[in-house]
């Protein structure tokens, strides 16, 4: 059976030419950066290259300004427990209620230390209630986190805009970008954005390896401590392949982006207006007008999520839900909840999050069998 | 992903008895759309009292429609008191186990199973409000749910209360009633593990039990009056009388019985008992 994979917010195949760059790193080059003779520290300017590869994916000025990690969560808690340690107290931190587990996380870690935590409402469209923030921002000097993307749904946030209004009344602002490095066009060095989260797996590299971008001038205490790496902000030797895998992801995500836009982005219209037209009672969560070209989040009325997840992987198709049972808590995705998604469909989401190497042939795969997966466990429902 | 038994795997993806019963005998629904999963049992009653065809509608995760196919092939052809005796651990031990998150998914069949049976036995519908006040609201259980939860499925903390009957899965707000409850009945069940473990009495021990203590404490005092007590019935915990002599017609002869006569027999025979009086 061919496996149909529709689970790319989730995480990606690795690219043979981000494999093929690391192998050297895992077989002769296993020397440390940091070593002064000549044998170790000729690796020291693959690093470099990768952060120079990954400064020029989302448009920082400097390579000086990428620092390492070794995934998105870290990055995060670098940005937000780093960012907030180095600011003056009493400190505002601002967020919203949909953000990853690894932006509300280290939010809550600080909430209990005495900071104090908002977290901003959406729409039923999944948008960001602006008007709140501006409220929010006025209040004093604040270290603001919104995500760029949503990995559930999708949605874009005004980065621009928010960040404007942050520096406005003289706080931070950091962006978990995880989701949108790589599948839309961005420029750090022209927008005001502090500090930016990405992620290598989500993107064609290896999952264990990540980066944050750091402005220049922005304070930061590090996590991890010991060594002088990443100029004192990450300790730890340098996880070279991966970091060298990473610089080659970025470098082909670049080459990517219009095809990301144009074919990827057809793909998704394709399957979603395939599925609305089929199966009647579904419906598309979030704004598609502020939309990543990749993600189509559906929700099926009266049906639950795990048991359309299980009938989709007995054909092969990987694909991800919102609901409640599938994940082991008993509440549904907290993204669909802060956007309203009425009751008879908050259950039964499926997250379809395409790349570029599916095909027109996986598309078709999906909108064979999905509806008669819905049709199968509608039979079954007490509601129809 | 979770670790399914093959069973399990079995039932949701080829389910038995899906759908509904004509002119069914007996029917209940619990769960709903709101709390992610709900099931609709129905039945029917041939000539002997055995269930001849059960069919289900079920909302939920492959475990919840797992469980509601393995429910309804458990119960076809047994009677009500039969089916009635099935636990929620049952199901789960007849789809080979279930994963400790989903403990809940079979807890909702044996429910949809109660009422149905008490649709059939009341022709009312059933609904937790009957059996219990609501605790959790976010998943609307009763305390009545919980204690069984901590009783009969050995849930000792919050987590495994949420594992069992889903509450405390939500706003968190029920937590500290939750833990109030658990303190409870976990000390009760204690104490009850303590106390020596006493025979239930047979009939016949309790008529005689009842007799003795009317000689001994209830007719000395009642024949210095110039009256008597007849024991006419015991059935169950109800103990019917009858006055004789001066006492009967005698106004405090209300007093007499309460006071007296149940008093006595609460204290040595049972606390369940009531007297009746017949004229
Ligand atoms: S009331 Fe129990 S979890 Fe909300």
């Amino acid at each position: 059976m061919k496996t149909v994979y529709v689970d790319n917010n989730a995480t990606t195949q690795i690219a043979d030419e981000v494999r093929e760059a690391m192998l050297p790193f895992l077989t002769d080059l296993w020397g440390n950066p940091s070593s002064m003779h000549t044998f170790g520290g000729q690796v020291k300017k693959h690093v470099e290259a990768a952060r120079e590869k990954v400064a020029a994916l989302i448009g920082a000025a400097d390579p000086q300004e990428v620092t390492f990690t070794s995934c998105g969560s870290e990055s995060n808690n670098l940005a937000i427990r780093g960012g907030a340690e180095a600011m003056d107290k009493p400190l505002h931190v601002i967020t919203s209620k949909v953000e990853h587990a690894a932006v509300s996380g280290p939010c809550h870690y600080l909430e209990d230390r005495g900071f104090r935590l908002t977290k901003l409402d959406v729409d039923s469209q999944g948008d960001l209630d602006t008007g709140a923030l501006v409220h929010e921002v006025k209040s004093g000097k604040s270290l603001t986190s919104i995500m760029w993307a949503n990995n559930e749904t999708g949605v874009i946030f005004p980065v621009s805009q928010i960040g404007e209004l942050v520096h406005e009344f003289g706080g931070i602002f950091h962006t978990d970008a995880v989701q949108a490095v790589g599948k839309i066009p961005m420029n750090v060095s022209e927008l005001p954005i502090d500090m930016l989260s990405l992620s290598g797996h989500k993107l064609h590299a290896p999952k264990g390896v990540g980066a944050l971008y750091i402005r220049r001038g922005t304070k930061v205490k590090p996590l991890v401590l010991g060594g002088h790496q990443e100029r004192g902000r990450r300790a730890g030797t340098e996880n070279v392949p991966y970091i060298v895998g990473l610089g080659v992801a970025c470098d082909l995500a670049g080459k990517k982006l219009s095809e990301e836009n144009d074919r990827v982005k057809a793909m998704r219209d394709r399957l979603e207006q395939g599925i609305l037209a089929c199966c009647p009672g579904s419906r598309v969560n979030g704004d598609s007008m502020h939309r990543l070209p990749n993600t189509t989040n559906i929700s099926f009325d009266f049906i639950e999520g795990e048991a359309i997840l299980l009938m989709l992987d007995d054909r092969g198709i990987c694909a991800s839900t919102g609901s409640a049972c599938a994940s082991g808590s008993l509440e549904p995705s907290h993204v669909l909840r802060a956007m309203n998604v009425p009751g008879t469909a908050v259950h039964g989401s499926i997250r379809f999050s395409l790349s570029t190497y599916n095909t027109d042939e996986d598309i078709d795969a999906v909108l064979t069998e999905l509806p008669k997966i819905v049709q199968r466990l509608r039979e079954l429902s007490p509601f129809v | 992903m979770w670790d399914y038994t093959d069973k399990v795997n079995e039932h949701f993806r080829n389910p038995h008895n899906v759908g509904k019963v004509e002119n069914p005998d007996g029917e209940g629904q619990v769960g709903s759309l709101a709390c992610g999963d709900a099931l609709k049992l129905m039945f029917k009653l041939d000539d002997e009292g055995r269930i001849s065809e059960a069919k289900f509608q079920t909302f939920g995760c492959a475990s919840a429609i797992a469980s509601s196919s393995a429910l309804t092939d458990m119960i076809i052809g047994k009677t009500l008191e039969e089916a009635e005796k099935i636990t929620n651990k049952d199901i789960a031990d007849y789809l080979g186990g279930l994963p400790k998150q989903k403990v809940h998914c079979s807890v909702m069949g044996r429910e949809a199973l109660e009422a149905a049976i008490y649709n059939y036995r009341t022709g009312k519908t059933w609904s937790k409000e009957i059996e219990g006040e609501v605790v959790c609201h976010c998943f609307g259980v009763t305390d009545k749910e919980i204690e069984e939860a901590i009783r009969n499925n050995d849930a000792q903390t919050v987590e495994d209360l949420t594992d069992t009957c889903k509450a405390g899965g939500g706003c968190g707000n029920c937590i500290p009633e939750l833990e109030a409850i658990l303190k409870r009945v976990t000390a009760e069940m204690e104490a009850e593990k303590n106390k020596p473990v006493q025979m239930p009495m047979t009939n016949l021990q309790k008529i005689h039990l009842i007799e003795d203590v009317i000689d001994r404490e209830v007719r000395p005092a009642l024949r210095q009056d110039g009256g008597d007590l007849e024991l006419i019935d015991v059935a169950g915990d109800i103990v019917t009388v009858r006055f004789r002599g001066a006492c009967s017609g005698c106004v405090v002869s209300a007093i007499t019985l309460k006071d007296v006569v149940e008093a006595r027999l609460k204290e040595n025979v049972s606390e369940d008992i009531t007297v009746e009086e017949i004229k």
